[in-house]
Formats: structure tokens, sequence, C-alpha cells
């Protein structure tokens, strides 16, 4: 990480990225109250959120100014066990059309 | 490696040099962060498999308290991380006063944050949710609401306790600015899990 030395400099330098995690945040909030289908909210959530983790990971945890070898030895293998998760959706349907916690 | 060499050069001359070029507690930090990363995906996807299974998952979040206080602590977390980064830089300039207030104002809004939390499960609590019942449908909802928060406002709390330490420590000279700068690793990750349960968690089950 490249350090200033001046507090007042490095809040400044990262503000815009403060301020645009403040705005993904209120879009989040503002896109909720519309009528929105809710796989689509969803959707759009889950992209919002991606950018905004990412922009904090790059700039806020400085993963952007460490060497590429420490990032491609982090994000891929997390993001694969991530997707890997995905599998269980279609027994999340499945258990759906049982229906076995209605009453 | 012989024995006159490591006499003349130590162990630390012949060790192989960090394909990272971090510090050992840094990379430490990283792969802790990666894993708990992959924990709190667990849980949230474990959350959206029984919200989707559920045919009667409650949406019992309303504009006021739950989701303005959601909206306060989400500023609250972010801005905090912002503090956490001035605290970092403190340190490396050996700016021990600034570094000291940059992690008191760390400390303090994630106290905040706490404080808000409780107050939306204090509320929740008084509404009827418990682990495995609510007044509204899916038994489930408490257990999943509560882990997921819990587990998040249990490493919030964690983090506000390690501040402190780093705090004493690094004013009596005994950590250093790498331990500042490892913590606030830590500190900048809950507010990356926030950012995922806020969507999740909340704006998904809004009360119309």
């Amino acid at each position: 990480m490249g350090s200033t030395g001046n507090s007042k400099n490095v809040i400044a330098k990262y503000l815009p990225v403060y301020f645009v995690l403040l705005a993904i945040a209120g879009a989040e909030f503002y896109l909720a109250y519309q009528n929105l289908t809710p796989i689509k909210l969803l959707a759009v959530l889950l992209v919002m959120a991606i950018g905004g983790a990412a922009l904090a990971v790059m700039y806020f945890m400085h993963l952007g100014e460490e060497r590429r070898s420490l990032f491609l030895t982090l994000i891929p293998a997390t993001i694969f066990v991530l997707l890997m998760m995905n599998m269980i959706w279609s027994d999340s349907f499945r258990l759906l059309h049982m229906r076995p916690f209605i009453k | 490696m012989s024995e006159s060499n490591l006499s003349t050069g130590g162990h630390a001359a012949y060790m192989e040099e960090s394909p990272y070029a971090i510090p050992s507690r840094k990379l430490t930090m990283w792969l802790f962060i990666i894993s708990d990363a992959v924990t709190f995906g667990a849980l949230l996807f474990a959350y959206g498999y029984v919200r989707a299974a559920s045919p009667d998952w409650p949406a019992p979040f309303k504009f006021s308290p739950s989701i303005l206080n959601v909206m306060i602590m989400t500023v609250i977390l972010i801005t905090s991380s912002l503090t956490m980064l001035g605290a970092v830089d403190a340190a490396k300039a050996g700016d021990k006063p600034k570094t000291m207030r940059f992690l008191f104002s760390t400390m303090l809004l994630g106290a905040i944050f706490a404080g808000l939390h409780l107050r939306e499960w204090m509320g929740l609590i008084h509404e009827g949710v418990r682990l495995f019942q609510n007044p509204w449908g899916s038994s489930l909802f408490g257990a999943t609401f509560f882990s997921i928060t819990g587990l998040h406002l249990l490493h919030v709390i964690s983090g506000i306790v390690a501040l402190a330490v780093i705090a004493r420590g690094y004013s009596r000279g005994s950590l250093s600015a790498g331990h500042v700068e490892t913590t606030g690793l830590y500190w900048h990750f809950v507010d990356v899990v926030w950012m995922f349960v806020v969507p999740m968690v909340y704006l998904l089950n809004i009360a119309r």
C-alpha cells in the first residue's frame, strides 16, 4: 500500500469511493421500494452488492495495490466456492412444490 | 544448506521470498477473511434455500423503524471504514495521537452500529419473533435472521474489542503500524459482509 503519511490526504483520496458506496446503498434502498418482481429485484441487488464489495476490497482493503499473485490466489478460489454453492437451488424449488412447511 | 552458510547469513538469508510480498500476519488475515467470506456465503445460501422453499416467508420490515434503522447503520459502517483508513495511514506515518483519534472514532461508530443492531433485534423480539416461531409465517424466519445478523454483530463486537487491544498496544509501543493495518483489513471485511446482508435479509423482505 502506498502510504501518504497524511491522514487528511488519505481520506480525501478515498472519499470518492466512500460516496460511491453510499450511492450504491442509497440506490439499493430506492429500488427495494419500486415494483420490481422478486427475481429481478434479487438480481439487481446482488449485482449492486457485488459492485460495492469489489470497490471496498480493491480500494479500502488495498487488494488492487498488492501484487497480482495475491488477488489471483484469493479471489478466483472464493468465487469458485461460492458458485459451487448454487447447486442447491433445484432442490430448494423441489421442496417448494412439495410444500413441506405448509400448515 | 551447510552449517557454515547458516552461521554467516542466518536462516533468513536463505528463505525464499514471499510470492505476495506482504508480511505473514497480513497474509494470514487475508486467508481468515476468505474463509469467513465463504462461511457468510454458506449462511446466505442456506437462507436463500429456505426462503425459496417456503411458500409463506414473512416480509416484516417496515420503513420505520426497521429500514430507516438499517439505512443509518449502513452509513455508520461505511463511515467507520473511512476512519479506519485514516488510522492505518496515521499509524504508518508514526503519528500516534492521530492514530488513536481515528481508532477511537472507528470503535465509537462500531459501538453505535452494534447498539442500533440490538435495538432492531429488540423491536423484532417485542413483535414476537423467536428462533423458531413468529406471528407471520415460516417458522425458520427467526432462525435465519438471527443467525446471519447475529454472526455479523458478533464480528462487529469482536472488531471493536480487537481495535481496543490494538490501540492499547500501539499507544504503548508494543504493537506496530502493521498490526493496525491488519486489523483494518478485518474491519473493512465486516463492512463488505454488511453490503450483502442488507439486500438479502432486509430489502427482499420489506413490508408492502
